[in-house]
């Protein structure tokens, strides 16, 4: 059945490995997942340990769903102690890495100290082998992965990988599967890096018993047909992301020349249907029928004829328009170098942004660049940082280390120009018009982010009920809402429904485009409710849902209290306060973000959570939620 | 007239949802290796090809099986299996041009496609219709229109390139 999957404890440095049931006690409380994972980071990882060192734990897991009939139940989560924030590392990739992980037997893998040599992990049918990396140490993400299904002889074998940038302990190196999906925030490729763990490889081929076959059958048609009927996905499914830079960057809302600007003008060649021209088709994940993953060729340079997919939303905007470029091949190179080299592509360009306004101010020299001119707008120059961070080579080798340290490294002003929320750099999105967004990074527990709570429906000025009727269930609520996302009444109420949310999807192990992120008629908990049943058996109500995701987001909060998180850490950088918008529409112009409200807001934000003033979970709030006794060591 | 499975490789997208409906519809499970449908992938390149019993009017699978378990059902236009004679030899594996009679190893029996009795899941769930299920006769008809389609394309837009010269 679904929930026989095993848990796997591997220690690297003696060999030892053991496997454990998952209790249904502590399914019907974390699920699976990210939450599970929660549980388990707070339950083993001493708190204070260097998050590169032998003694952080790297924690890999499917969602309760994975492989099973909840349309696309692909996503693998990693956790650790993030080696950029030091806070809780967390991150969410699409795929087939998970279902072909539970059809090997297990949903979750706990990983501890540090192999002597470089290793790569081999499970297969409830087995698990601890084997030489030899062959693999030092290759791209897309090598590694063919080189390991050659040696293991068998074409089917999913794969999780670091690139070149995890063994160079890039702070915001990925884990990847496949050639693009990316556990790309907070630095998890880091830590496998640390402990000398190469990747991991899984084939399965053990049933997952559907609870109720027929239903599940006939509810997921209908549960697709849900997803794929909003326009939304529609367009995703013909173009990917890169269709939402059309309407940010027309009405002012992403950031360009790192923060300077708010808006990318003369942007024809980094829109949508100018990447759309070197598509050869789309590509889904595990299960899914949006299928918003473009495959293209480079049609020329360097690189030219080299395969690979994407380029997503976000290379746009770490590629064009932060640091002020223009080039579709800027972007299709860059996103194919750091799938290669397996590196947060949003953390380096938003970093090569910051480095190249401190070198139009002079605080960064020729000398700090090896004569690289690094000004906006020179297109060689982001593909060769990029090529410098994965390598840490010069200033490379300094801004591997993550904003916050680079800083401290450059000295003079060069932190009052870095974009960030602790320590880590935020999307291209500008903030300072949407209230709503700026709460949501500002909060965020990996730090700045926008997969983690961000009401991005809110763009879209939906009426009020149609927002009471999103944002009243599966709890009441009867306070403000707003169409006007420059509005700052109701907002937080919004962040903490999405947060809620997207913990919700990432322990069930759904894709966030399949849920009220993108497009506002998409399924959430009533939904979720029954594909659990109808997969599972287990019968938990939408508020019994909300409840595990509130629990689960509760223990990222007393992770981060226990690393020495404090209110101040919730909080934006100045810029947001004190540069007006330049550009953009009319509404969105001359725009910042006022202190006093926003403090207002992170006081409400914090009451729904049933947290003190200082952010800190309550006793009465741990005693509902049930966590009042952890660290409990059940697992 | 028998419908068949029309296979367009260029519309998949790789997903892989038909091997799972097609495992839970018949074993009540998720488990691709209990599907009678395949992705057959090259993920470097971004080439799926869906593999599946092409129910052969002159069946090898059906001339090699030493106790004649496998026959012709003209009226679903499929080659079946008759469990109750079927000995499990697999020589019916080993001589199938496409892979598509495979082995289900936890069930120990051969298995292959049997268009879920007239309603193949597969083609009830691929959204990018990469797997369709239509009268036999139809099948030259849709392609003839694809190609003819590519073919015209192409002379006007000889023609438009003439005439702007």
């Amino acid at each position: 059945m679904a929930l026989n999957r095993k848990i796997a404890y591997i220690n690297l440095t003696t060999g030892e490995i053991e496997t454990k049931p998952i209790p249904i006690s502590i399914r019907k409380k974390f699920l699976g997942g990210r939450g599970l994972d929660m549980y388990l980071m707070y339950n083993h990882i001493t708190p204070g340990v260097d998050p590169l060192g032998a003694d952080n734990v790297a924690f890999i897991s499917a969602g309760i769903l994975g492989g099973t009939l909840a349309s696309a139940t692909s996503r693998t989560h990693v956790a650790g102690k993030s080696p950029l924030t030091g806070f809780v590392g967390s991150t969410n990739m699409g795929g087939f890495f998970a279902p072909e992980l539970r059809w090997a037997g297990f949903d979750h893998l706990v990983i501890k100290g540090k192999a002597k040599k470089p290793v790569y992990l081999w499970l297969h049918n409830g087995e698990i082998e601890i084997r030489d990396a030899k062959n693999v140490w030092g290759k791209t993400v897309h090598e590694t992965q063919q080189i390991i299904r050659e040696e293991l002889s068998d074409r089917d074998i999913k794969i999780l990988t670091i690139g070149p940038a995890g063994e160079k302990l890039v702070r915001f190196a990925n884990v990847m599967t496949g050639l693009k999906d990316a556990g790309g925030r907070s630095g998890m490729g880091a830590i496998l890096g640390s402990k000398n763990l190469k990747a991991i490889a899984v084939r399965g081929t053990m049933d997952i018993k559907i609870a109720h076959p027929a239903e599940a059958l006939e509810y997921n048609k209908r549960f697709i047909t849900q997803i794929t009927s909003a326009k939304v996905s529609q367009t995703q499914g013909e173009i990917g992301t890169p269709f939402i830079w059309g309407a940010t960057n027309t009405q002012g809302l992403v950031r360009v020349k790192n923060f300077q600007l708010n808006q990318l003008e003369d942007s024809d060649d980094v829109e949508a249907e100018a990447i759309h021209q070197y598509t050869t088709g789309m590509a889904g994940c595990f299960g899914c029928q949006v299928h918003c993953r473009e495959k293209y060729i480079i049609p020329e340079g360097a690189y030219k004829g080299v395969y690979d997919e994407g380029p997503e939303y976000t290379a746009q905007g770490a590629f064009a328009g932060e640091p002020g470029c223009r080039s579709t091949l800027t972007i299709l190179v860059s996103n194919h170098l750091t799938n290669a080299y397996g590196m947060d592509l949003l953390e380096a360009g938003s970093l090569i942004a910051w480095a190249m306004e401190l070198y139009e101010k002079g605080i960064l020299t020729d000398k700090d660049t090896d004569g690289l001119e690094l000004r906006f707008g020179n297109d060689e120059a982001v593909i060769e940082m990029v090529h410098r961070i994965a390598r840490r080579e010069g200033l490379g080798d300094i801004l591997a280390e993550g904003g916050l340290r680079a800083a401290e490294k450059i000295g003079k002003d060069s932190i009052k120009y870095l974009i960030h929320v602790k320590g880590m750099s935020n999307l291209h999105s500008d903030e300072r018009p949407t209230p709503s967004l700026a709460l949501g990074i500002a909060t965020a527990s990996r730090g700045s982010d926008h997969l983690r709570s961000r009401p991005a429906i809110d763009l879209y000025h939906l009426p009020e009920p149609v927002l009471r009727k999103i944002y009243s269930q599966p709890i009441a609520y009867n306070g403000p809402l707003t169409s006007d996302y420059r509005d700052y009444e109701g907002k937080s109420w919004q962040v903490f429904w999405h947060e809620t949310c997207y913990e919700a999807v990432d322990c069930l192990g759904i894709c966030k485009y399949h849920t009220t992120f993108l497009g506002a008629t998409l399924p959430n908990f009533e939904e979720w409710s029954k594909v659990l049943y109808y997969n599972t058996d287990l019968e938990m109500s939408p508020l019994d849902i909300w409840t595990v995701a509130e629990r689960a987001y509760n223990m990222e909060r007393l992770f981060n209290i226990r690393e020495g998180l404090t209110r101040k850490d919730d909080w934006l950088v100045d810029r947001y306060f004190d540069e007006p918008t330049p550009l953009g529409i009319p509404g969105v112009r001359g725009r910042t973000i006022d202190r006093e409200k926003l403090t207002k807001m992170i006081d409400e934000y914090y009451q729904y959570h049933g947290w003190d003033e200082n952010g800190v979970p309550t006793p009465e709030t741990l005693k509902r939620l049930d966590i009042d006794n952890e660290p409990s060591h059940i697992l | 007239m028998a419908k068949v499975l029309m296979i367009d490789y260029e519309k998949c997208t790789g997903c892989r949802l038909c091997e799972l409906v097609c495992s839970v519809k018949h074993e009540g499970v998720s488990n691709p290796a209990r599907s009678r449908i395949k992705i057959v992938k090259w993920e470097w390149e971004g080439r799926y090809v869906p593999m599946s019993c092409q129910q052969c009017e002159s069946a090898p699978c059906m001339a090699v099986c030493p106790v004649k378990a496998i026959s012709r059902n003209g009226d679903m236009g499929r080659v079946e299996v008759d469990y109750d004679v079927c000995i499990g030899c697999r020589m019916c594996i080993a001589i199938c041009p496409f892979g598509a009679m495979s082995f289900d190893t936890l069930a120990k029996k051969v298995i292959k496609c049997d268009f879920c009795d007239g309603d193949p899941q597969c083609v009830r769930f691929c959204e990018p219709r990469a797997v369709q299920y239509v009268d036999a006769a139809e099948v030259s008809g849709v392609k003839q229109l694809a190609a003819a389609e590519k073919f015209t394309g192409i002379l006007q837009k000889v023609a438009a390139a003439i005439a702007a010269v």
